[in-house]
């Protein structure tokens, strides 16, 4: 569809653009990234026709773009740049109907049905025929850049180049536009060319990243192959981290800051750990980065308050999530700042213990009911009722961790818990097997990410060494204390 | 839609009509309708119509449309609502040719006494020609803040020239800044057959581009890829708006205010589409200044007021008025 072949140009004598190849797939839409001056307006204006490079050649449909006359080119490429609201207001359908210009003729220039057709729908497909009648300046933002879109549709072109089409725009007009266009595409084999300014929204939408450095191509290919940490960084000049989205498999980056704050000493004691009659709460001046599988809060993130609490035998599970929000208001939690786990052990059962490592201390809380224990192996058998009787687990370290080490971590304490629970041979009571925890098992790994950083959380790391050692003792102990409670 | 914009041409072509017959009927001396076809009845009165009244209506129609159009081509163009047919500097070139005639008592050979608006015409013609050449000198693509700009060095230093004139003036003075403010009367025939061919022709050359300027206002990037040959289109409006506006300032002197409110009175009532805004603003300034015109030789007669005094104390309260009914009535 479009074919850009080693243009080179700029304003006057500076050369912005060097050297710039590449093509476009009909019914694609590729995104063109890269930091402020590096010629991506530029870029788009030697496509349109409206500057001139001083080498190469853009080609639309095969055809050389200074081949067609100005009107054959409208019908085949439309160009939206940054527009605004005139000097001088016109109606939304007098705008949408500038659309049609280039398929208009003659001394009169009648207007057909066809072009009406393609007014009409544009101005569906956009959402502004509903105030059609209105004068543009008196829409929002949002609003006037949705006519713009809709103008640009009428134009019925099969090549689109776009600059910026959401900037200034709030995240629902964003989408909103983006949907749209990203429908157009799919559905009815629209290109479209689009320099965007936000990283993210370019890895959503498009089929392919063009992403410029100095005037160059420094990388092109899907959104996965050219938004990588390293390149980013590199081009930008600014630390990022990318992420997985939650819903497409479309890289999505974050900025990392570079604050200068106070280096205060930021260390989890046993100090910070309280036990009342209801709960065993952890409670940090700071967010620790958290990897659990709590009942609130469960997942990764940043948290600064950890309650594991006791209930009664015959809590009612089916509301869990309402309740534990209610209680965690009531009892005075930040309920976004706070990860929360239950259990019907009394508190007084809890173990707490402090280790020292080379890197800093690592603290571990465990309260152990074995009443329900599973061998996980034998789990088959078994039906899925909710039984009393659970382990809970805190690690808190104080350091800091890769994901792969909290991920690694988890392992580790979930293997030392199982050797815990076949040194003091629990049995899985229906299986008669030794068992290796019970159904509702909870564990939080928690780091204060400071100090040296870890990659790594297995077994033989030092972080691993300590974790392995304390899940282990205390779980030890826990069962102990558990089974003399159940005794008496 | 349709229906609005039936009423409005027709609403306008009505006004002027009234407009024309209010000028060529009021005056000291009466003059009834039936005057037009008939001649024996009162023959001084026939003559009055058709060799004093007729062609000085005529005269202010042709004018006030040739501003108004002009304006209203010219705030498209360079999207600015503060811009008028003087905008450009051409009319400064015009009044340096008619000043210097009346200064230097110049009365060129077979034309004679049609020498000033000649002379002024020329002198339109060769700064048009001047500032085009510049503008297009400084900025290839002749973005329009590259036109005003140009615009506002020519008509300050054809402003100082007519100023340096005045200064070194005797007894023409009075002469001179009649000129200036404006006029219509004692002109004939001749003055309306001389500009005539320009306005038609200017004209046709704006009506042309009128969906080119609409493309236009979307900026010059927006209006290319929407197939239009900015360049051409925006050489055409400047040669045709610089025609009209050159031939009415020969012709009458500069007369402010039509060129930039009678556009925007007309876009208020009827929408900025220039595929009728271009001609409803022909009609309306034809209709403006016949009107002031007529104030302007009535209101203190026998004397008359110089008819740019007049397009400002009328235009002024009306534009305002329909400025703040608009607001108003759009919250």
């Amino acid at each position: 569809m479009l074919k850009v072949q080693n243009i080179s140009g700029g304003y006057g004598s500076t050369p912005i653009l060097s050297n710039i190849s590449f093509e476009v797939e009909k019914g694609k839409m590729l995104g063109i990234l890269g930091p402020n001056g590096c010629g991506k307006s530029t870029l788009l204006k030697v496509i349109s026709g409206i500057m001139k490079p001083s080498t190469g050649t853009v080609y639309v449909d095969g055809k050389e773009i200074k081949d067609y006359s100005p009107k054959q080119l409208a019908k085949k490429m439309t160009v939206l740049p940054q527009l605004h609201a005139t000097a001088f207001s016109n109606t939304v359908r007098d705008t949408v109907s500038l659309g049609r210009y280039p398929h208009q003729s003659g001394f009169f220039s009648s207007w057909k049905t066809e072009d009406e057709k393609a007014v009409v729908n544009a101005m569906e497909q956009t959402g502004v025929r509903k105030f059609e009648k209105a004068q543009l300046e008196y829409l929002s933002g949002g609003e006037q850049q949705r006519v713009f879109i809709a103008q640009a549709l009428a134009q019925c072109s099969s090549l689109l180049l776009l600059d910026e089409p959401t900037n200034h725009l709030d995240i629902a007009h964003q989408k909103q536009i983006l949907d749209m266009i990203r429908k157009e595409v799919t559905n009815h084999d629209l290109t479209v060319v689009s320099v965007f300014h936000d990283i993210n929204l370019a890895s959503l939408y498009c089929d392919e990243i063009l992403l410029m450095e100095d005037g160059k191509v420094r990388a092109k290919g899907v959104p996965h192959e050219v938004l990588i940490d390293d390149q980013i960084m590199d081009v930008y000049k600014a630390r990022i981290s990318m992420q997985a989205h939650p819903e497409q498999p479309k890289p999505q980056m974050t900025i990392l800051p570079d604050l200068n704050e106070l280096a205060k000493e930021k260390v989890i004691t046993v100090e910070n750990i309280k036990i009342t009659d209801e709960y065993v709460e952890c409670k940090s001046a700071f967010p620790l980065r958290v990897l659990s599988s709590a009942v609130h809060n469960a997942g990764l993130g940043w948290y600064s308050n950890f309650i594991n609490r006791t209930v009664q035998q015959d809590y009612n599970i089916y509301q869990v999530k309402e309740e534990f929000l209610q209680y965690l208001i009531e009892e005075g939690f930040s309920p976004t700042n706070t990860v929360g786990m239950m259990t019907a052990v009394h508190t007084k059962n809890a173990i707490v213990k402090q280790y020292e490592a080379p890197f800093g201390s690592v603290i571990v809380m465990v309260t152990a009911g074995i009443g329900n224990a599973i061998d996980v192996s034998r789990s088959y058998d078994r039906d899925n009722k909710n039984h009393v009787g659970t382990i809970n687990t805190w690690v808190i370290v104080n350091g800091k961790l890769s994901d792969e080490a909290f991920v690694q971590g988890m392992m580790t304490a979930t293997e030392a818990k199982t050797k815990a629970l076949h040194h003091e041979k629990v049995y899985d009571t229906i299986s008669n097997t030794m068992a290796t925890g019970t159904p509702t098992d909870s564990l939080l790994i928690a780091a204060t990410q400071q100090g040296e950083y870890m990659q790594y959380g297995g077994p033989i790391t030092e972080v691993g060494k300590v974790i392995g050692r304390g899940v282990f003792e205390a779980t030890v102990e826990a069962i102990q204390i558990y089974r003399r409670g159940a005794l008496q | 839609m349709k229906r609005k914009m039936f009423f409005a041409y027709s609403s306008s072509i009505g006004i002027l009509l009234i407009s024309i017959w209010l000028g060529v009927s009021i005056g000291t001396a009466e003059v009834p309708f039936s005057t037009l076809w008939d001649k024996e009845t009162n023959e001084s009165a026939y003559n009055i119509l058709w060799s004093i009244r007729m062609p000085r209506v005529v005269l202010a129609g042709l004018v006030g449309a040739a501003l108004a159009i002009a304006g209203a081509a010219f705030q498209g163009l360079l999207k600015n609502p503060l811009a008028d047919p003087y905008t450009l500097g051409i009319s400064s070139g015009a009044s340096v040719g008619a000043v210097a005639t009346i200064f230097f008592g110049l009365s060129l050979p077979i034309i004679g006494s049609y020498s000033l608006p000649f002379v002024g015409m020329i002198c339109a013609f060769l700064t048009m020609v001047l500032v085009l050449t510049f503008a297009r000198l400084v900025d290839r693509t002749m973005k329009m803040e590259t036109l005003i700009l140009t615009g506002v060095i020519f008509s300050s230093f054809l402003g100082s020239c007519i100023s340096l004139m005045i200064a070194l003036t005797g007894e023409q003075l009075r002469e001179i800044m009649g000129w200036l403010l404006g006029s219509v009367s004692m002109r004939g025939w001749p003055y309306v057959q001389m500009i005539v061919p320009f306005i038609i022709i200017g004209t046709i050359i704006i009506w042309l581009n009128r969906r080119e300027l609409n493309a236009m206002m979307y900026g010059d990037e927006r209006a290319q890829s929407l197939g239009v040959n900015v360049k051409k289109s925006k050489y055409a409006i400047l040669a045709g708006g610089s025609m009209l506006t050159g031939a009415a300032v020969a012709v009458s002197g500069t007369i402010g205010f039509v060129g930039l409110v009678v556009p925007h009175m007309t876009r208020m009532l009827w929408g900025a589409d220039h595929r009728h805004l271009l001609v409803l603003s022909f009609f309306n300034g034809a209709s403006l200044l016949i009107i002031c015109d007529l104030v302007s030789r009535t209101i203190i007669s026998p004397s008359e007021l110089p008819i740019g005094v007049i397009t400002a104390f009328i235009g002024a309260p009306v534009f305002s008025f329909i400025f703040y009914k608009q607001r108003k009535s759009r919250g």
